[in-house]
């Protein structure tokens, strides 16, 4: 889902790192937010309510709702659309027991 | 250490004041949550008549660079919890950093509008989708709807179509207490007229300025066409609202029901319209708890967007020493917001001796704004201006 060339921004040059979401390895790109980096890997699904464990995502994309808060590197409730990526990086699901 | 000027905001209010004080030969530090400096400036991209294209980042960038390169320090990443009488402003990690004057810049934010579905992956604030879009570049879907009409959610669909993602449509929401007049064809129809630099086609810009008649805007539901009208090759429907947005665990489908002639919603013939990402636009408003767990006197203005700060001509607000530009006066363009910038921290040379002809300085400062505004070709509160005056008369009677 990336945008390879856009018509007027041009081509994107930006170093990719590693980082691993839930267990699993993905290639993001230097600067971009984990919620950014997850999208363009097709992934959606952040973390499941307290409750209900319904699926949810990025809403605000600004830092404002936390609907999008992760665990990072052992830190709780980081939010993914204003965290940076960094290379090795360890993203992981809340609400879940076993992601 | 104890700062001149302390600035809460990095986006276009705030480093331009930053800039602005301190080549007057302030000392001045911006706080600001995010990684990256620049707020909503980030992801803005259109075509301005006659000028070429705006693109907010590479404007951020400059802007940075010019006040990093003259001494304006940056503190990203950090959030103020809060500002104590002396000044001293807290910061999320408990630090307090001391100074004389104190500048909130924190912009606007988007208003919720709570459609059944709408906590699903794949509804996103149609500001999150310009981020996604103009700033990471990547798509916030493949097949799109957009819920809700107003200056932003146009143009954010024609910025989405040119990045290669198919908008199916912008639709209005369904009637409920968050909706309002977002749910209402004739309300909206009449405030499309303000929204012509967006070029919206032909019809729409004259239906807009004839709606401005009472007689005319009963009419309104009944011509504008079922299958909507194209803006630019996306299709505005001011007849069909969605109900109901779908999926098992992220977004398939939105419901859309179409309106009849009488203004009515027609839930029988609703169908299903297949998307991966609803963008949602509620329309924006100042963000200014801040200014208000201070004790600055607040006040609630309609046609600037919701509770701003009441504040003076040149800015301060109720608490002597403390400034505010930008969008928590009020919801307007990025070029408001600079000159907004520009004045306070013109006031707050003045304040601290710097300048040798404030009053011209602070006449100069306050026409660049009203030139601003009168020049915007993105108005998003149709009546600001009878907003500022507002203000100006509240802040005489204070
Ligand atoms: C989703 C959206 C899209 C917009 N699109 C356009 C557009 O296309 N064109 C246009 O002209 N205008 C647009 N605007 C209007 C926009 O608000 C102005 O253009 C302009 O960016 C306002 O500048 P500002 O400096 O007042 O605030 P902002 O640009 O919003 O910057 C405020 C900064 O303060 C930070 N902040 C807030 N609270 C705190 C805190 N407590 N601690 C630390 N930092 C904090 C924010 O994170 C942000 O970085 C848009 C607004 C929104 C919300
Ligand atoms: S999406 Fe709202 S805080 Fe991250």
């Amino acid at each position: 889902m990336r945008i390879a060339d856009h018509p007027i921004l041009g081509k994107q040059r930006k170093r990719e790192v590693t980082i691993t979401f839930n267990g699993t390895s993905y290639t993001a790109l230097e600067g971009e937010s984990i919620a950014a980096a997850l999208l363009a890997n097709n992934i959606r699904t952040l973390r499941y309510s307290e409750i209900a464990k319904s699926p949810r995502a990025l809403y605000c994309g600004i830092g404002h709702c936390f609907e999008c808060r992760v665990t990072v590197d052992g830190v709780r409730s980081k939010r993914a659309c204003i965290t940076t990526v960094k290379d090795g990086m360890f993203i992981s699901s809340q609400g879940v027991d076993s992601p | 250490m104890k700062f001149d000027l302390v600035v809460i905001g990095a986006g276009p209010a705030g480093i331009s004041a930053a800039i602005k004080a301190r080549k007057n030969g302030a000392h001045v530090l911006i706080v600001d949550e995010n990684p990256v400096a620049g707020g909503k400036l980030l992801g803005q991209l259109y075509e301005v008549p006659d000028k070429g294209w705006w693109i907010g980042q590479r404007i951020a960038e400059k802007l940075v660079d010019q006040a990093t390169s003259i001494g304006v320090q940056f503190l990203q990443e950090t959030e103020a919890w809060g500002i104590f009488p002396g000044w001293k402003v807290v910061l999320e990690n408990s630090e307090t950093i001391d100074t004389s004057y104190v500048l909130i810049a924190t912009g606007a934010a988007e208003k919720a509008l709570p459609i059944p579905g709408w906590t699903k992956p794949g509804v996103i604030a149609i500001g999150a989708a310009q981020v996604l879009t103009n700033y990471h570049r990547v798509k916030p879907g493949k097949r799109v709807a957009i819920i809700g009409v107003d200056p932003l959610s146009l143009s954010i669909a024609q910025e989405l179509q040119l990045a290669g993602v198919e908008v199916v449509g912008i639709y209005l929401p369904p009637i409920n207490p968050f909706s309002q007049e977002k749910a209402d064809p004739h309300y909206l129809l009449t405030n499309l007229a303000k929204m012509s630099h967006l070029a919206p086609n032909q019809l729409l810009k004259t239906a807009g300025k004839m709606l401005h008649n009472p007689f005319v805007k009963k009419l309104a539901a009944k011509w504008y066409p079922a299958n909507g009208l194209k803006i630019g090759n996306i299709p505005l429907y001011l007849r069909k609202r969605v109900m109901e947005i779908g999926g098992e665990t992220e977004v398939d489908h939105i419901r859309v029901a179409p309106i009849n002639r009488n203004g009515g919603t027609v839930l029988d013939d609703s169908i299903p319209v297949e998307v991966d990402c609803v963008c949602l636009s509620g329309g924006l408003y100042p963000l200014s708890e801040l200014a208000g767990s201070v004790g600055c006197k607040m006040v609630t203005i309609k046609e600037l967007g919701g509770t701003i700060p009441l504040y003076s001509p040149e800015m301060e607000t109720t608490q002597s020493g403390l400034f505010v530009a930008g969008n928590i006066t009020g919801i307007e363009g990025a070029k408001v917001a600079m000159a907004q910038g520009n004045l306070a921290a013109t006031a707050i040379s003045s304040r601290l001796g710097l300048l040798e002809n404030p009053s011209s300085a602070l006449e100069q400062a306050i026409s660049e704004v009203e030139k601003e505004r009168k020049n915007a070709i993105l108005t998003f509160m149709p009546q600001v201006e009878e907003g500022r005056e507002k203000v100006t008369t509240m802040w005489k009677t204070t």
